[in-house]
């Protein structure tokens, strides 16, 4: 039984570093209908920045990470007034698909010329560093700080898009933007606001996941399958499609690499694919998607 | 034909008579040439680095001993292939060879490279010197291949005996789920059960885990005391050492082992103090303080090498060009792969990682393992080597 307890502890901390890390994307791929695959790559600016800001100019963890996620969207933002900002809602998928790689390159290419191949590590404060002893067994602090920013994320964005008037506005602009705009709403603003949000998500989850997904120059492409596994899985347009996801894939791949860590990841994608065939929208995903 | 044609052929076969009757007029004149070596590796993408490190391994060797190797000119022609991708890795070797024109390959950095490389060789006269590629299987695919990397049986048998000998009798083997994976469980089990030891769990990661923690969890569970590392340099190493951290095992005395791959300098950095304490065996540390050693490190410097950045694959590639060199002499600059590869057989020379040589029956480098523990030195973090296992053979070939 402690056993299955300590799995399950593993389990719960592995899918929440997925949502942290996931969430922002699902953001843009559902209420932006952008299927932004430079979304990786805004996670590790996020990384290296908070990297750069603790270990050269010596700054708290934690105002690291407010920095960090500030600086990467000022980076993101003039991307979306030139770029994203043509390829909202209507245009092709391909389209999205061709120049957000284009961005991933680029911004692989520039971090690789600025600050070398090398993996550079974001250095945890004393808290949230160690093991933690928690009764059944000791479980690294970091993992009870990612589960309980992962939960708030998930508080905080609900609360915002169910329960505001800003995510009325927003949801409305994505339905119908051209109804939306009659009625006053501010479309391109609406996008733009979205946009920072999801990329500050990025960010944060860059930061935060770096434990496992530690930052190089080719963070921004290795780990986008995962990604986008998690989000289609949750289905695009669900804040709790997508905790849901990562806690259920989290868990198919903690318990399958406990049990039978010989098949590799062949678990975690038959899971995917069982789960795509009986709901084809994602979890909770909405028809028109 | 045309007669143009005709007349063409005509005077090029007279030209080549003459050339050829004055070079028997002067038999004690040697000729001059200029050389051409093809090196395949990593120069862009995730392994940039390594790429970078043969490039500048050579290149310090280069500027040590000049372009010259004898009478001839020596000229590096570099093609990058970024990753295990053998269909492109062979039409490289064919460009090189058809085109440029090359007399010996050096490079490949992933064993699927190498392997299809190796069937061109004797068709086409060229030998290979193998830089980094670690399966011991490669250097059976061609008489013509010689190598100055390491095996992973070459490091992880004085791994398992160096384990057994600290008081370890209880290992669990934890590798990357890919071939030089299989050859550390394999080599390290066999050595370490024939000391006396027993292997609790052999467990096979897949190559794209990033989270270890149920990893950790089943070695706890076997009850092991140690725990045998390997997975291939890279971001992964970090997850690798962290998780062994957090999750208390080194709290509760279980010892971590690994072949050099885990602690890689350039990545020392990155995993900090939680990388002090970890043993791992390797043919070369950046830190060594021979005489050697010292030279080397200057050399790659002033070509534009970044000590942080150094690895084995420098050295190896370092090696290479002194072996391409020494071959070039002895064939006077003549396209002779038999008698090139002979002269290499059982040579010994001093390198940068110590006393090394080729062995004779496998083509393979001979060398020292080291038993080292991450240290720091001048605040830097380094891999100190504390015990010397020296002239060890490619115990992974089938003869040995």
């Amino acid at each position: 039984v402690n056993t299955a307890i300590s799995v399950a502890i593993d389990a719960v901390a592995y899918g929440m570093i997925l949502f942290v890390i996931c969430i922002g994307l699902s953001v843009t791929m559902s209420l932006m209908r952008v299927i932004n695959l430079a979304h990786g790559a805004f996670a590790m600016l996020g990384g290296y920045f908070a990297s750069i800001l603790i270990i050269s100019y010596e700054i708290n963890f934690f105002a690291s990470i407010a920095l960090a996620i500030g600086a990467t969207v000022l980076v993101a933002m003039p991307l979306e007034w030139i770029l994203y900002r043509r390829l909202y809602a209507r245009s092709d998928p391909l389209m999205q698909v061709v120049m957000t790689v284009g961005i991933v390159f680029l911004i692989i290419g520039i971090i690789n010329f600025l600050f070398g191949p090398t993996v550079k590590s974001i250095p945890l404060p004393h808290v949230i560093s160690g093991p933690v002893d928690i009764g059944v067994r000791t479980i690294p602090a970091h993992r009870l700080f990612v589960i309980g920013s992962g939960l708030a994320i998930f508080g905080a964005l609900w609360f915002l898009l169910e329960h505001t008037a800003y995510g009325v506005r927003l949801r409305a602009a994505v339905e119908n933007s051209a109804m939306a705009a009659a009625l006053g709403v501010r479309t391109k603003r609406m996008y733009a606001t979205a946009f920072a949000l999801s990329v500050a998500l990025g960010a944060f989850g860059g930061i935060a996941g770096a434990e496992l997904l530690p930052m190089e120059p080719y963070y921004a492409l290795r780990y986008i399958v995962t990604f986008l596994v998690v989000v289609s899985v949750g289905g695009a347009g669900s804040i709790r499609g997508a905790l849901l996801a990562s806690l259920l894939l989290g868990s198919v791949d903690t318990v399958a690499r406990y049990l039978v860590p010989d098949f590799g990841a062949s678990f975690f994608y038959l899971a995917v694919i069982a789960i795509v065939l009986c709901f084809p929208n994602g979890l909770l995903g909405r028809e028109h998607m | 034909m045309t007669l143009r044609r005709f007349l063409q052929s005509c005077s090029a076969a007279v030209r080549l008579i003459a050339a050829s009757l004055l070079a028997a007029a002067l038999p004690q004149v040697v000729h001059a040439e200029t050389i051409k070596v093809g090196v395949i590796g990593p120069y862009s993408g995730p392994f940039a680095l390594y790429g970078k490190n043969f490039k500048l391994g050579i290149e310090a060797y280069v500027a040590a001993n000049g372009k010259k190797a004898g009478p001839h000119t020596v000229e590096f022609v570099y093609k990058d292939l970024d990753g295990p991708n053998p269909s492109k890795a062979k039409a490289l070797a064919q460009e090189l060879i058809v085109k440029d024109r090359v007399q010996y390959l050096a490079g490949t950095y992933f064993t699927p490279n190498a392997l299809a490389i190796a069937p061109l060789l004797e068709e086409a006269k060229v030998p290979l010197v193998v830089l980094n590629a670690g399966t011991s299987s490669i250097t059976q695919k061609s008489p013509f291949i010689v190598r100055t990397s390491f095996t992973m049986w070459q490091n992880t048998v004085p791994g398992a005996k160096a384990a057994y000998k600290m008081g370890s009798r209880k290992v669990a083997i934890a590798v990357s789920d890919y071939g030089p994976g299989a050859d550390v469980e394999a080599a390290f089990k066999q050595t370490f059960t024939a000391a006396g030891g027993t292997v609790v769990a052999t467990i096979r990661m897949p190559l794209n885990t990033t989270d270890f923690a149920p990893i950790m969890q089943r070695i706890k569970a076997a009850g092991a005391d140690t725990i045998f590392a390997f997975l291939p340099s890279g971001p992964a190493t970090l997850g690798f050492v962290k998780s062994y951290i957090d999750n208390g095992m080194r709290a509760s005395g279980i010892k971590l082992f690994s072949t050099g791959d885990l602690v890689q300098e350039p990545d020392l950095k990155a995993l900090g103090s939680d990388a002090m304490g970890i043993m791992s065996t390797y043919h070369y540390a950046s830190s060594n303080t021979s005489p050697s050693n010292k030279r080397f490190i200057d050399q790659y410097k002033k070509v534009g090498g970044d000590f942080d950045e150094l690895t084995m694959a420098a050295v190896a590639a370092y090696d290479g060009a002194h072996l391409l060199y020494t071959m070039i002499k002895a064939t006077g600059g003549k396209q002779d792969p038999a008698r090139a590869i002979e002269s290499v057989k059982g040579f010994k020379w001093n390198s940068p990682r110590g006393e090394v040589s080729i062995d004779p029956a496998t083509r393979h480098i001979r060398q020292t393992i080291y038993l080292r523990t991450v240290d720091t030195r001048d605040g830097k973090l380094i891999n100190r080597e504390i015990e010397a296992f020296p002239d060890q053979p490619d115990y992974g070939f089938p003869a040995n």
